[in-house]
């Protein structure tokens, strides 16, 4: 894909002997939003994971800005312009809200640019700045979910990674979050690739969306398209067709391999 | 009332060094999750040096202690980067087995040193021998200094710790090693630090117990008095380790004098076992979990 500034190629990982990607190839369009939809042990996870350094890839290129990055230390691939908000927020709970923004700035060195976010990202999450001095630990789950969010913004990305953004939340505050995601990425034209259980959210959010089952890509389409899509309908969204006399029709139900 | 203040102030002092061992164990103990049986020979090692700097190289005392800290920081590093990096992510047991040899190895190594072995020597203070009179009760300068010398470097590790970007990161990396990953915090480099500042922790330790026990190849075994300590503070706090090493310090003392001879020896245990019963997470021990 052309304005790419993430690819994958062929991309294979694994845990171990369990192999969790079995050659995946995407594409994140520059200062767009990319979905991965799949359900539980599709491997959605895994993908970030390989992106941000976590775990190495067995196999593939990840081509990020015109450079080959598999295989780079984490904090050599934060420091080239990707952070990562990672599934369950993982905050430091015994530090105080600002110290993990700060952490979020490690890789830094501009203190003025660093000030400059931090007042940003409590524009976006006012609430943060209120609870500044408390533990992380204390904060509500949505609450350190936006302290998750926020704590990513201050490395300065040009592609944001956010992993499952509404787990736990409630339908309220999923939707606040994801307001708050579209936000950053029309104000600040950050890139972020979501990777999310909740299909309808996240199509309502994207621009494009690929979905993921055991390892694999199976579909990937313009969100408007994807979610027109009888397969994505009855699987991702909940929406079972009923037949003439009200049952279902289980002979259609398919798979994808 | 002079013997007491006098029991308890050198109670202290013990206890200032039980707690700084026991801070090089628990420093350890958090960032990597691994406990360093050779903490006590670590600080052997240490006191060794400073005795090398001031009496055979004739140094200045002040000099001696920098010289020793700078040394034992740089090993310390050395010794996470060669001999347990290697072994981090096996079983706890092959990991604590690998710090028990190096404890050994480094005890039999200082015995074979020409100039080192199995004597017993003295490190020169600038504050032997002078008393100091508070409340009727004679105070030796050395055990206030020891006092004085340990609440200093508290006051610097704590400021190290909540005012510097590394300290910060240390105690991240410490709560959450995935999410300092995620951060481009270099969490390989973060831990090699921390055993330096570990074995500088009880290097300062064997310095201060010096005047006290004098340098010898197995001082170390105040680890086994240490890390009761750190059990009794609530393994993985450092506010505990401190206050767990002045519990046993004191604990030590008052029964030396007060109890039958014996107690002495195991009185540091017997706080140990009533701590766990009644507190089994020790007495400042982490009860935050993570949220869902």
């Amino acid at each position: 894909m052309s304005g790419a500034i993430l690819e994958l190629k062929n991309i294979e990982s694994s845990y171990g002997p369990v192999q969790a990607l079995r050659g995946v190839s995407l594409a994140v369009a520059e200062g767009k939003i990319a979905t991965v939809l799949g359900g539980n042990g599709a491997g959605k996870s895994t993908i970030l994971k390989t992106i941000s350094g976590i775990i190495d890839p067995n196999k593939g290129q990840i081509t990020y800005a015109g450079k080959e990055i598999a295989g780079w230390e984490a904090d050599r691939i934060v420091r080239a312009g990707i952070s990562h908000v990672p599934e369950g927020r993982e905050v430091f709970p015994l530090l105080s809200v600002e110290d993990n923004l700060r952490m979020g700035a490690y890789t830094r060195s501009d203190r003025d640019g660093v000030a400059r976010d931090m007042e940003a990202v409590y524009g976006y999450f006012p609430i943060l700045k209120e609870r500044a001095k408390q533990d992380a630990g204390l904060l509500s789950g949505g609450q350190q979910q936006m302290l998750a969010i926020a704590r990513a913004l201050l490395s300065a990305p040009r592609l944001m990674l956010l992993d499952e953004p509404s787990l736990g939340l409630s339908p309220l505050l999923t939707k606040e979050i994801f307001e708050i995601i579209v936000r950053i990425n029309r104000e600040r034209g950050t890139t972020i690739l979501l990777v999310e259980q909740n299909a309808q959210m996240a199509l309502k959010t994207a621009d494009f969306g690929y979905v993921l089952e055991v390892g694999r890509i199976v579909m990937e389409d313009t969100c408007a398209n994807l979610m027109q899509k009888e397969d994505i309908k009855e699987f991702y969204l909940g929406m079972k067709e009923q037949s003439a006399r009200g049952h279902r029709r289980w002979k259609k139900k398919k798979t994808w391999r | 009332m002079a013997q007491f203040l006098q029991l308890a102030l050198s109670g202290i002092a013990i206890g200032c060094v039980y707690a700084l061992v026991a801070l090089g164990f628990v420093l350890i103990y958090k960032a990597t999750e691994t406990v360093n049986f050779a903490q006590g020979d670590v600080m052997m090692l240490g006191g060794f040096f400073a005795y090398t700097a001031t009496a055979l190289m004739g140094w200045p005392y002040w000099a001696g202690i920098v010289f020793a800290l700078a040394v034992m920081a740089i090993f310390g590093m050395a010794a996470e980067r060669i001999v347990l990096r290697p072994v981090l992510g096996q079983a706890q047991f092959t990991v604590v087995m690998v710090t028990i040899g190096v404890g050994y190895v480094m005890r039999g190594v200082v015995t074979m040193t020409p100039g080192w072995g199995t004597d017993t020597y003295k490190i020169a203070t600038p504050f032997a021998e002078k008393v100091v009179n508070i409340g009727g009760a004679a105070i030796s300068l050395e055990q206030l200094m020891i006092i004085v010398m340990t609440a200093a470097l508290c006051a610097v590790l704590f400021a190290f710790f909540r005012f510097t970007r590394i300290g910060i990161a240390m105690q991240a990396t410490s709560q959450n090693q995935l999410a300092a990953y995620y951060m481009g915090i270099p969490v390989a480099r973060v831990n090699t630090l921390i055993w330096g500042i570990s074995a500088a922790v009880a290097t300062f330790a064997g310095i201060l117990l010096a005047p006290i026990t004098f340098v010898h190849a197995n001082m170390g075994f105040i680890g086994l008095k240490a890390f009761p300590a750190a059990v009794v503070g609530g393994f993985g706090s450092i506010p505990g380790a401190i206050v767990g090493g002045l519990i046993i310090g004191l604990v030590e003392s008052f029964s030396g004098f007060y109890l039958p001879e014996g107690f002495k020896d195991i009185a540091a245990y017997i706080v140990v076992l009533l701590v766990l019963m009644f507190k089994p997470s020790g007495l400042f021990g982490e009860k935050l979990r993570k949220k869902v």
